[in-house]
């Protein structure tokens, strides 16, 4: 076999087990936050409510502010953007219309959900990552605590709930923000815009964003535990799974998004 | 003598790097067990079986008559709630206080008042000489302070095995040999197995009762420290004489090596 297809299929051959390793890695993680968060609950092993609400505060109360500027920008910039077209049918009032709809079923689930990866599902990859290259996980492990009950299922409780919530936030945050340019700069009648937005938007619309919102919670919570559990030494290697977990985070939100929006399109 | 620990044929690999190689020895129950070795010769990674971090290859790990090398992980954890682990760095939490640290234990595996745990962690601290240090966070203590409070969270369920992995580590001698006293009188007093890794001949000296020693991943001796200490072997000789391992390559080969000729 000439050398370069034996290197070929050698790269191949590595990649595909170590993909299948990562896979089995993963599909053990998901496992156990599935036993520590539904199972163990049931046996009399219930979830540590206070540390959940201590991440409720970093995930969700902190994230407060930056969600709502960003949320505020986004309908602006949409108003703007929409404007640009409209203006030229002479619809400028279905600008509500669009704003109102983009936000609800895309962007306030997708865009918080960038926020709290960038913010919460880095800060869960660092602080799960430390504790393992300063053997504080193996502490646990050695007291008899599972670490995915004592470190992952908070987070996850905390990002269940609060992810939702904030993409509540972008949603009311970002209308607003389209409504605010839209009677300010482009001379629509705010009454008209408010009654266009409430007509324009269904319970659909809404729900589908807060299951979707919901959805990447776990996606985020599992991707940061999962590139925290992978450390096995050293600052550097916390940076670098801190970095992956962001850039993974994003590329499943996507990928998960694009899922589920295929999915309420054909059955809602 | 009876064993608390019986470990017999144990195998392990890192990878494809086998680092234990069929290892087996016994560890005499109420008695302080040394294990030492050069760096790398696998005793973290023994002590890490011992306590149930790492699954062998092969072999088994009696500890008071049960395998826990196939023991499911619920059996697991009721043992680790009988032993207490020292880590090298103490790995105390660092975004909790001492107090709350040492209460971790009592707090996830008892139904205590909050009021009895306050209790016991101020008896727990007292212990380890840090009394009034309860509301000081792991980052505001010295290394040896840390390791203090790493034995008392060890202490706070009552261990009947204590594991100690290289307490002496990157403390000054007179600090390391504070907390060799301090692993004396918990010993004399509480009166358990006391398992340390180890390669600091002073603490070897001052608190064993009894020794294991590794070499490459085998058992290179075991006995009382005084046969240790008497023991003609050479490798034991070259520990405890602290004499240089003889370079593995010649000037010539290290100069290929490193030129690729």
């Amino acid at each position: 076999m000439p050398q370069i297809v034996e290197n070929v299929l050698g790269a191949a051959g590595r990649k595909t087990l170590s993909l299948t390793k990562d896979l089995h890695k993963v599909a053990v993680l998901i496992n156990e936050v599935f036993y520590w968060t539904i199972v163990s609950p049931l046996r009399g092993k219930p979830p540590r409510v206070r540390a959940a609400i201590s991440e409720m505060v970093k995930t969700g109360y902190d994230s407060v502010l930056v969600v709502v500027v960003i949320a505020f920008f986004v309908g602006a910039i949409l108003a703007l953007q929409s404007a640009y077209q409209l203006k030229k049918f002479g619809a400028m009032l279905y600008v509500a219309n669009l704003v109102g709809v983009a936000i609800t079923r895309e962007l306030g689930p997708i865009i918080t959900a960038i926020i709290i990866a960038g913010r919460s599902g880095s800060a869960f990859a660092a602080e799960i990552g430390s504790m393992r290259a300063q053997e504080e996980v193996d502490a646990l492990l050695s007291m008899g605590i599972h670490p995915v009950r004592f470190l992952v299922v908070p987070k996850l409780i905390a990002l269940m709930l609060m992810q939702p919530a904030l993409t509540t936030f972008f949603d009311v945050v970002g209308i607003f923000g389209g409504f605010a340019l839209a009677v300010t700069l482009l001379d629509v009648n705010s009454a008209s815009y408010i009654n266009q937005t409430i007509n324009a938007l269904q319970v659909n619309d809404l729900v589908t964003g807060l299951v979707k919102a919901w959805a990447f919670s776990v996606v985020i919570t599992i991707t940061g535990a999962y590139q925290g559990f992978q450390v096995n030494a050293g600052a550097e290697e916390v940076g670098r799974r801190t970095t992956a977990s962001v850039v993974t985070s994003i590329f499943m939100v996507i990928a998960f998004d694009l899922f589920f929006t295929a999915l309420f399109y054909y059955f809602t | 003598m009876e064993s608390a620990i019986e470990v017999l044929d144990l195998v392990t690999y890192y990878g494809e790097r086998k680092i234990l190689k069929g290892i087996s020895f016994s560890i005499p129950t109420g008695m302080t067990t040394v294990i030492v070795g050069g760096s790398g010769c696998g005793k973290t990674t023994t002590l890490k079986h011992l306590i149930g971090l790492l699954r062998p290859a092969s072999g088994s790990i009696h500890i008071h008559g049960k395998d826990i090398a196939t023991m499911d992980d619920t059996s697991l954890d009721e043992y680790r709630k009988k032993m207490g682990v020292l880590f090298q760095g103490a790995a105390l939490l660092n975004s909790m206080t001492l107090a709350e640290n040492v209460a971790l234990p009592l707090r996830e595996h008892t139904r205590l008042k909050g009021s009895v745990i306050d209790i016991i962690v101020r008896m727990k601290l007292d212990l380890v000489g840090l009394s009034g240090f309860g509301d000081f966070y792991p980052a505001q203590l010295s290394g040896g302070m840390k390791k203090r409070a790493g034995i008392a969270r060890a202490m706070a369920m009552d261990p009947v095995i204590l594991y100690f992995d290289e307490p002496s580590a990157g403390l000054d001698p007179v600090t390391a040999a504070g907390l060799d006293e301090l692993i004396l009188r918990l010993h004399q007093v509480f009166k358990m197995t006391v398992v340390v890794v180890t390669h600091e001949l002073p603490s070897i000296f001052k608190i064993a009762d009894y020794v294991i020693m590794l070499d490459k991943g085998e058992v290179a001796f075991v006995g009382t420290l005084d046969e240790f200490k008497k023991s003609d072997k050479t490798i034991v000789r070259t520990f405890l004489e602290r004499r240089p391992e003889e370079e593995s390559y010649s000037p010539d080969n290290y100069f290929k090596i490193i030129t690729g000729a």
